[in-house]
């Protein structure tokens, strides 16, 4: 047992990063519901019945491009995650069950992906996706994010493979399954609580850049939300009541989906399985 | 149901040989046990015949018909994994039917298949819990199910019996028994246990470093074990084995001082050992001279530990409670023929 005064303090620590955490995110929501002069004037100040003002949702909700922002990045999050997940789980599954030839030179490859940032190859990537045709479309950034994120997921769901038991595969083979079934209706289930894991950390990220799409798709439409909230800073004006409800909407997505994943994190599912 | 045979059959992983020149008949309906000590290859074996890993030469054949090449759904085969492999994200039902759904097995075919397993091993109340809510004894039972309803040509276990506690061993052993004699199967089946061994075996395959040593009915292999390995390894407690050097004469041997007839003529001077089972021994007026040890007493038996001269041991087992102190000086003596004498290379020398 542990003595309630160290606990205390632990949580304690815990809260007070909770708190430090959480006081931008705070401060921005709680400042896109009050007027301009009152975010200046009174920036900590909770919205209040005399400074309460929508503008900033009314503007955000009113200029129609910034809805198909909000779809562009959720299409680009999405695809990235499922492209990700699937070809990153297929890929963990090939270099953990199958023995060929370039096995551990795949390997190592991938991992040299995870230590090498791919934003030292934005040039060669810009004229890549330039050459294929690919400039202001989500398709590119999809790529590009996919490319990012895969080593780290082939890494992880490797781990999480090799803990299903070698038992089950072999089942799956003399129930009749093809080593595609297999893999479908078998690996993937069990790898639900990994996939979740990978599509959390995977999507954040790519929710938030703003590189990527500055660089591959920044006009004609498919500019994502982070990018489309620049067109509200100005270099001589910025309507920070608009930036501010962007900010604070864009949350609402990302927040929806690690809903969605986290249930997803149930522990001890292979539970049963064996023994 | 049909029969299995394995001719020639040679594995090996780079310049390890795991499986030599291994020939095996399993009849038709026959209830075949491999046995070995760890490591020896039994389930390797077993997964050979399943298809779940590549021979490197020789021959399997069931019913007749050639699969060493095949897949190991091809094969007609179903395994009962030791760790029974149940698929957790599914209903013990689903898991049943989950390979005849993938085999285009029509609706009402599987459905009437999963009721008669499901009838057979009184799974019926379980149906739809998944494997984590179920005993050891109930995902045995399971895994069993999802071999029946495959319908096999032949049955493979794979130690099915070892992560139950002792009672339910018993059980599941006898269920096992009977679920033979009610399908008719045609069963290999995997263990370390000599127990499970003799009592479920029509015919026991003892394997030894990838060998088979000795293949027969249990109680030939207990009478009349071909050679020193199997002499051991069926029994418990194990065969008590002495070292001895054949006399002049060529007829008979001498253990610890004491003078014994060897069944057949050999060469004198040359060493034999000389097998007897704790159960076929006991204490005489003149025999091996030994000195009391240890003693386990058990209730209907005990168990004497005994040491000879020469610092050998001798296990006597004992009808009842064995009233004697420890270090009493007595003789120990094999009764006839349940003796047993091995050459220099652990051969069985015939009788």
């Amino acid at each position: 047992m542990r003595r309630p005064a160290s606990a205390f303090v632990v949580h304690g620590i815990l809260g007070l990063y909770t708190l430090l955490a959480l006081f931008p995110i705070v401060l921005v929501i709680m400042n896109s519901f009050k007027a301009k002069r009152a975010i200046f004037n009174t920036p900590l100040q909770p919205p209040m019945p005399w400074n309460f003002d929508l503008i900033g949702y009314t503007r955000v909700f009113g200029d129609s491009a910034i809805a198909s922002y909000y779809m562009n990045s959720i299409v680009v999050t999405v695809g990235t995650i499922f492209f990700t997940l699937l070809f990153g789980a297929m890929a963990a599954w090939a270099l953990t069950e199958y023995k060929f030839r370039w096995n551990t030179a795949l390997g190592i490859f991938l991992a040299i992906g995870i230590m090498v940032p791919i934003r030292l190859g934005s040039v060669s990537i810009i004229q890549m996706v330039a050459d294929l045709n690919l400039i202001n479309t989500l398709t590119a950034l999809v790529l590009v994010y996919v490319a990012q994120n895969l080593p780290l997921a082939v890494f992880i769901l490797s781990e999480f493979i090799q803990q299903i038991p070698r038992d089950l595969r072999e089942a799956g083979r003399c129930d009749g399954l093809s080593e595609y079934n297999i893999f479908f209706y078998i690996i993937l289930p069990l790898l639900r609580p990994a996939m979740a894991t990978v599509a959390v950390f995977t999507m954040i990220p790519v929710w938030n850049d703003l590189w990527f799409p500055l660089l591959l798709a920044p006009t004609g439409g498919k500019q994502t939300i982070t990018l489309g909230v620049q067109q509200f800073l100005g270099q001589y004006i910025t309507d920070w009541n608009a930036v501010l409800a962007a900010l604070s909407t864009a949350i609402v997505p990302v927040l929806v989906l690690y809903v969605i994943f986290s249930r997803q994190l149930i522990r001890g599912l292979t539970s049963g399985a064996v023994k | 149901m049909a029969e299995v045979k394995i001719e020639k059959l040679h594995k090996s992983y780079g310049s390890v040989d795991v499986l030599k020149d291994i020939n095996l008949r399993v009849e038709d309906g026959a209830f075949v046990v491999l046995v070995g000590p760890s490591g020896c290859g039994k389930s390797t074996l077993l997964r050979s015949v399943a298809g779940l890993e590549p021979i490197t030469g020789g021959d399997i054949s069931i019913d007749g018909r050639n699969v060493s090449d095949l897949a190991p759904a091809q094969r007609e085969i179903a395994m009962v994994f030791q760790s029974y492999a149940l698929y957790p994200h599914m209903n013990v039902e689903n898991n049943m039917a989950f390979g005849l759904k993938f085999a285009k097995t029509p609706k009402d075919e599987i459905a009437a298949r999963v009721a008669e397993a499901s009838r057979i091993l009184q799974l019926d109340p379980l149906l739809k819990r998944r494997p984590k809510e179920l005993s050891g004894g109930q995902r045995q039972r399971v895994a069993i199910g999802r071999a029946i309803v495959r319908k096999p040509k032949v049955f493979l276990f794979d130690e099915p019996l070892s992560n139950l506690d002792a009672a339910l061993r018993v059980n599941t052993r006898i269920e096992i028994a009977n679920l033979h004699k009610l399908l008719k199967a045609t069963i290999i089946y995997v263990t370390h246990d000599q127990v499970e061994a003799m009592t479920l075996a029509d015919k026991i395959v003892v394997m030894n470093q990838g060998r088979i040593e000795q293949t027969g009915k249990p109680l030939d292999l207990y009478y009349k074990p071909a050679n020193l390995f199997v002499a051991r390894f069926i029994g418990s407690p194990a065969m008590n084995i002495l070292p001895s050097i054949v006399a002049e004469n060529g007829t008979t041997i001498r253990v610890d001082g004491h003078t014994l007839p060897l069944p057949t003529k050999q060469s004198a001077g040359s060493s034999v050992q000389l097998g007897f089972r704790p159960e076929h021994c006991g204490f005489e007026k003149t025999g091996i001279p030994v000195t009391v040890a240890i003693i386990e007493r058990l209730g209907e038996i005990g168990y004497v530990h005994c040491r000879t001269k020469d610092g050998n041991n001798i296990l006597v087992e004992i009808k009842g409670d064995p009233k004697m102190p420890i270090g009493t000086k007595t003789h120990v003596a094999p009764s006839r023929g349940q003796m047993h004498f091995f050459d220099a290379n652990g051969q069985t020398l015939a009788a």
